[in-house]
């Protein structure tokens, strides 16, 4: 069984942590992992993207095509991505970003607005795991424990205030479900 | 020991630390720089000399330098760092001086970008400086074996007297996988009997790399070879996927290798009996083991990112007997697997032939989209 996550938005949306937080809990976990960030000048104040990969067995290409799984924290990235979701995947989109709807119906699409949610927290800087938690609580990649642990474990010393913050916007992430379309 | 999620260059810098380097000497170029940055901060907090030098020359003869006291010590630098280097190796070489450097190889040539590629391959495997002399090549396909082949290039540099090159690209140094590096080794106290260390009075000991006198200097180079052919013996290193009931065989190394190796389950997937030969050391070349293989399959693709630079030393163990067809992106684009699996099942296909070169049908195939 292999998952591959491509996390995609603009540098500063916390796209890279949050495919290492993936990435560690995928390994505490005990399965394989990899994550690998695009790693060109295009990061600098433009877009940026990692894909990670969670699997059972030793992982061949760390490079994806089509994942299994897409964040899209902006528009952008959703342009660049929604035609490439494997078939029956997943697509989770920050509806505060974006300013249309996915064509695809033969994924699933989670809509969801990780900066209006965030921002209730009173985190504006938690989006990037709003929308891993919506991730994690619409496909069946990892749980949301298994999340938590790794956020507990790697978050930076220096941020460890933040924590509580990041659980809720994860817990809020998760909770907000595919059918529902509204915050449950 | 538990595994950590890292980097690629940070892993092989703290394995080397951990092996006991005991001098360091480099230039920061992307995608390496990680290596550098960690030791920089490691060395000095351990007591060991770090050295920014002023350029790519100026490491590789430091390294040079340092070698001649017999201690461990390394360099790395990206490709057109490792280009400015190569005098200073053959030096090295010529010297038979232990000495390990890492090649984390980005698209070229030129300058080219700072994206994964494996151009440098016959640089460093088949040259680069001038003179008869043989580099062991070393390159990992993931974090780990990155870092065990780390341990692995000082011990066979010190054992052979020679340069180790640890070859990654790009994606292996920027990428993270959980590994697990094996704990802190004490420095070794023993000097080599050829190594100088200031005679304090006792047997004068000279390291050079000059040699006036042609017979001496033939002798020299005849040592090289025939030790070389002792490395070739017992230093061969792959890694087969898939292999027993292979009709075909996919030869790739390093990042290609991997990315082959996802390609290879697609098609097992759709029933087509194709395995995978990972050569881990690029120099000596695994020639046993295709050779067995040849007479095994109806056919080898080789896939590589660059434009079939291995795919010769493939075909010169062939020879002819089977059809070789190649597959290769160049200038940093990374095959997905994908594009391997396509070619996978052409070759499947058929008609294969063992007419013409490989590389030319390649290009043929490849000009619609880069022609």
């Amino acid at each position: 069984m292999q998952q591959e996550v491509i996390i995609a938005g603009f540098g500063g949306q916390g796209v890279l942590f949050a495919g290492q937080l993936l990435a560690y809990a995928g390994m505490d976990a005990g399965k394989e992992v990899t994550w690998i960030p695009s790693y060109g000048p295009e990061m600098r104040g433009g877009t940026a993207n990692c894909t990670v990969v969670i699997s059972d067995e030793e992982i061949g290409s760390p490079f994806v095509q089509n994942p299994t799984a897409v964040l899209a924290m902006n528009l952008p990235s959703l342009d660049k991505y929604e035609t490439l979701v494997k078939k029956g995947g997943v697509l989770v989109v920050n509806a505060s970003m974006v300013n249309r709807t996915v064509n695809r119906e033969d994924i699933t699409v989670v809509n969801i607005p990780a900066n209006d949610i965030a921002e209730s927290i009173g985190s504006k800087r938690a989006v990037n795991m709003v929308m891993l938690g919506a991730l994690l609580g619409n496909a069946d990649i990892l749980s949301l424990e298994d999340l938590e642990k790794a956020l507990e474990g790697h978050l930076p010393e220096r941020h460890k205030k933040l924590l509580p913050a990041n659980l809720e916007a994860l817990h809020q992430g998760a909770a907000y479900k595919v059918d529902e379309g509204v915050m449950s | 020991m538990a595994k950590e999620l890292i980097k690629g260059n940070t892993a092989v810098a703290e394995a080397a630390l951990r092996a006991g380097l005991e001098a360091y000497f480099g230039y920061p170029i992307t995608p390496q720089t990680e290596l550098l940055e960690h030791l920089s901060g490691r060395m000095p907090e351990l007591g060991r000399p770090f050295v920014q030098a002023e350029s790519e020359l100026g490491a590789i003869n430091m390294v040079y330098g340092a070698a001649c006291t017999g201690k461990r010590v390394m360099t790395s630098s990206s490709s057109p760092g490792v280009s400015l280097m190569m005098e200073g190796l053959s030096y090295i070489a010529g010297t038979e001086v232990p000495a390990v450097f890492v090649d984390v190889v980005r698209g070229g040539p030129g300058l080219g970008n700072i994206a994964p590629a494996q151009g440098d391959y016959n640089q460093i495997v088949h040259g680069g400086g001038h003179g008869d002399y043989h580099v062991i090549v070393l390159a990992p396909a993931s974090v780990q074996e990155a870092v065990d082949l780390t341990g692995l290039a000082f011990d066979l540099a010190e054992e052979y007297r020679a340069i180790v090159c640890i070859m990654l690209d790009g994606s292996l140094g920027q990428m993270m996988e959980p590994a697990e590096i094996p704990p802190m080794q004490p420095l070794k106290t023993e000097i080599p009997d050829w190594a100088v260390r200031g005679t304090n009075g006792g047997e004068k000991r000279v390291l050079t790399s000059i040699n006036l006198d042609p017979p001496a200097q033939e002798k020299m180079n005849y040592r090289l070879m025939t030790r070389w052919q002792t490395i070739e013996a017992n230093e061969v290193r792959y890694k087969g996927y898939y292999l027993d009931d292979a009709d075909f065989v996919v030869v790739g190394f390093g990042t290609a290798g991997r990315i082959s190796l996802s390609a290879v389950r697609a098609a097992r997937e759709k029933g087509i009996k194709v395995g995978l030969l990972r050569p881990i050391t690029l120099a000596p070349f695994p020639k046993e083991i295709l050779d067995e293989l040849t007479g095994k399959v109806e056919g080898f693709l080789v896939v590589e990112m660059n434009a079939g630079q291995m795919l010769e030393d493939v075909r010169l163990e062939v020879r002819g007997r089977v059809p070789v067809e190649f597959f290769g992106r160049m200038g940093g684009v990374v095959p997905f697997p994908d594009e391997v699996l396509a070619e996978i099942e052409r070759l499947v296909e058929g008609p294969l032939t063992t007419d013409g070169h490989p590389r030319d049908r390649w290009l043929a195939r490849m000009a619609d989209t880069l022609g």
